[in-house]
């Protein structure tokens, strides 16, 4: 049997989001986590780890790409640049 | 004939660095050795790491003395290092290197939380980083030896084996009134692993005196080669 | 530390819509995604380029290694630790990458421990003294850092993604190792000579690191068409020439070429035939160290298969319990 594979997270600073950084094999959840500490956080990279079975992500298609994502393009009212504001007014 | 060993004159100062930087040193020594040998590609990291820090832990100590930290670590014969027995012991298989690398992280992780606060305050520097690195190699090679432990039947065994083997190595890793709490640490973690603590009796020590096995000439003898091989020469 | 160019060529060029919005999205340097429609061919290519980094790098942490216990100052054995750990890191990176692409690391080390994948010849030289640890640093790492920064740019994301993390840490191998040479070079007559002796025995074999020449090419190469490579091993050899022989003579060492010059009009220096009969009986299974290098991984794996078990079998008795 092979070593399960986990993806690896790390948030690098307090305020911003976890970041994917790539992936270690380990029997269960507190090796990986600590391969992911000795794997990815040599030089002080990280303040936080996650680790997720890679089998549990569920991604998108690519080839749904086009009717996920395109529909979005055209709702330019979503946008703050969509409106007019007089100069005079200032910042908003 | 001329010798580049170097003598000493030790302070209970010098004495105490000494002791607790060769322990780091040899036991820093042992893990290196591990490196491209690994069971897995994490685990090179993980063991690297760990004889980083203890390297890393060995040079903060030598340098406190006041005394050139390579002269120390190359210029000294096998009698006056001060590192206790258990860890110049061959590596042995993995479970034997888990298996001290436990035992002996349990005792310095139970010195360096209590140094933190020592009246020498290159001690306690060296403590507050030191501290949280061993508790780090306690955990690591606990979370280890409980899958050993109680992996396989044959895991079980080499676990059990090392144990066995390495007990009798564990008398001098503190002082003996700190054996029961060492003792207190380590049993929960074995009770995990499904392993027996072999009961206390006979003691094998000797390496604070600078009494060792034949195991530490031979790696001092690797160590030291080039600064023996070229008195005073620099690199 | 390092891919070899081994010109892993693919002749089969697909002709299908599929494959031509491929390569337009290559031309217009977009990134391929694991999950986008790629040609089975740009994946076994990647697959096979990746793996084999990702081999060079594992089997490279063995040269290296056999000095960690005898490194001559507890500062250079700290750094020497630290380099080889790296390289195991980066070893995982890159079969990290490569699984991405369907493949597990298992596959991928099965097919190293039985002698069916390919990795970096250079590490098939033996590491006789101290100053070949240095050497290696300097030139070996120098020769991998030349063919590694463009790979930031492949166009297979994960790849490109792992070679960026790869480079940044990797900027103090080739350091590290210039200051052991230098040190040695302003040492006693002995270390002077050591490190001679390590350039007279590396420098050829890291020149061959670059791969065959590029007339040997018959098939347009369709690595440099899907960007995976972005030079040709003839351009990245003389790179790495021009910038590692003015090092050399700030050393005060000889390069053991006696063609070696510079040419005024190019302004690159030129160097003598290179002994390709050498390299391929390396890349072969002939060099010096193939046998040992192979056998110390096997012997790693089989001596780790009992931990391995030990860790899934208690993993799988903590879920039944659960």
């Amino acid at each position: 049997m092979n070593t399960p594979l986990w993806e690896v997270f790390v948030r690098a600073r307090n305020g911003l989001a976890h970041k994917h950084v790539g992936s270690v094999h380990a029997a269960d959840a507190t090796m990986a986590l600590q391969a992911a500490r000795d794997v990815y956080t040599r030089r002080g990279e990280a303040l936080s780890l996650w680790v997720v079975p890679s089998h549990a992500i569920v991604a998108s298609d690519p080839a749904d790409r086009e009717s996920l994502f395109e529909p979005t393009g055209s709702k330019i009212y979503r946008h703050p640049t969509f409106y007019e504001v007089p100069d005079e007014v200032g910042h908003m | 004939m001329a010798t580049t060993s170097i003598a000493l004159d030790e302070s209970p100062r010098i004495r105490t660095l000494l002791t607790l930087a060769d322990d780091a040193l040899i036991l820093g020594h042992r893990l290196s050795e591990w490196t491209g040998h690994a069971p897995t590609l994490e685990e090179e990291l993980a063991l690297a790491n760990i004889a980083l820090d203890l390297i890393g832990q060995a040079r903060a100590l030598y340098q406190a003395t006041g005394i050139d930290e390579d002269a120390l670590a190359y210029l000294r014969d096998p009698h006056q290092f001060r590192n206790a027995l258990a860890v110049e012991l061959p590596n042995g298989d993995f479970a034997f290197t888990i298996v001290r690398l436990f035992l002996v992280s349990a005792a310095s992780d139970a010195f360096w939380r209590g140094a933190v606060g020592a009246d020498d305050p290159d001690i306690a520097a060296i403590a507050g980083k030191a501290e949280k690195e061993t508790a780090y190699h306690v955990r690591h090679a606990a979370d280890w030896l409980v899958r050993l432990g109680d992996g396989t039947a044959e895991s079980h065994r080499r676990a059990q084996s090392a144990l066995d083997a390495l007990w009798p190595y564990t008398g001098e890793l503190t002082a003996s009134a700190d054996r029961p709490a060492w003792l207190h640490a380590v049993g929960p973690v074995l009770q995990r692993a499904t392993l027996t603590p072999p009961a206390d009796g006979w003691m094998q020590s000797g390496g604070r005196q600078g009494r060792h096995t034949e195991h530490l000439g031979h790696l001092l003898a690797e160590m030291q080669v080039l600064p023996r091989t070229y008195p005073g020469a620099t690199w | 530390m390092y891919t070899q160019a081994l010109n892993t060529r693919e002749t089969t060029t697909e002709s299908s819509p599929d494959a031509d919005r491929f390569q337009a999205r290559i031309d217009a340097e977009e990134r391929i995604e694991p999950n986008d429609w790629m040609p089975d061919a740009y994946r076994r290519s990647l697959v096979r380029q990746i793996s084999q980094h990702a081999h060079s790098e594992v089997i490279g942490m063995l040269p290296e290694g056999n000095w960690i216990t005898r490194a001559p100052s507890l500062r250079r054995k700290a750094a020497l630790l630290a380099k080889v750990q790296d390289e195991g890191g980066h070893g995982l990176y890159l079969y990290s990458a490569a699984e991405t692409l369907g493949v597990t690391r298992e596959e991928l080390q099965d097919q190293l421990l039985t002698g069916r994948a390919r990795y970096s010849s250079i590490f098939n030289y033996p590491t006789l003294t101290w100053a070949d640890i240095g050497t290696i640093g300097w030139l070996v790492d120098g020769a991998a850092i030349m063919n590694q920064i463009p790979l930031c740019r492949c166009s297979y994301g994960p790849y490109a993604r792992a070679m960026i993390r790869v480079c940044r840490e990797e900027s103090f191998h080739q350091r590290q190792g210039f200051e052991i040479v230098l040190t040695l070079c302003r040492g006693t007559p002995e270390q002077k000579a050591m490190a001679q002796d390590a350039l007279n025995r590396w420098w050829w074999p890291c020149l061959t690191m670059f791969g065959p020449p590029d007339t040997d090419s018959q098939h347009s190469d369709t690595s440099m068409q899907w960007k995976i490579k972005r030079f040709t091993n003839d351009a990245l050899r003389q790179k790495f020439v021009d910038a590692t022989v003015p090092q050399g003579h700030f050393l005060g060492l000889t390069f053991p070429d006696p063609d070696l010059h510079l040419d005024e009009a190019t302004g690159h220096w030129q160097f003598g035939a290179i002994d390709w009969a050498e390299f391929r009986a390396v890349l072969a299974g002939n060099g010096p160290c193939n046998r040992e290098r192979l056998e110390a991984r096997r012997k790693a794996h089989d001596e780790g298969a009992w931990v391995r078990d030990a860790a899934l079998a208690y993993a799988a008795k903590q879920r039944n319990a659960a």
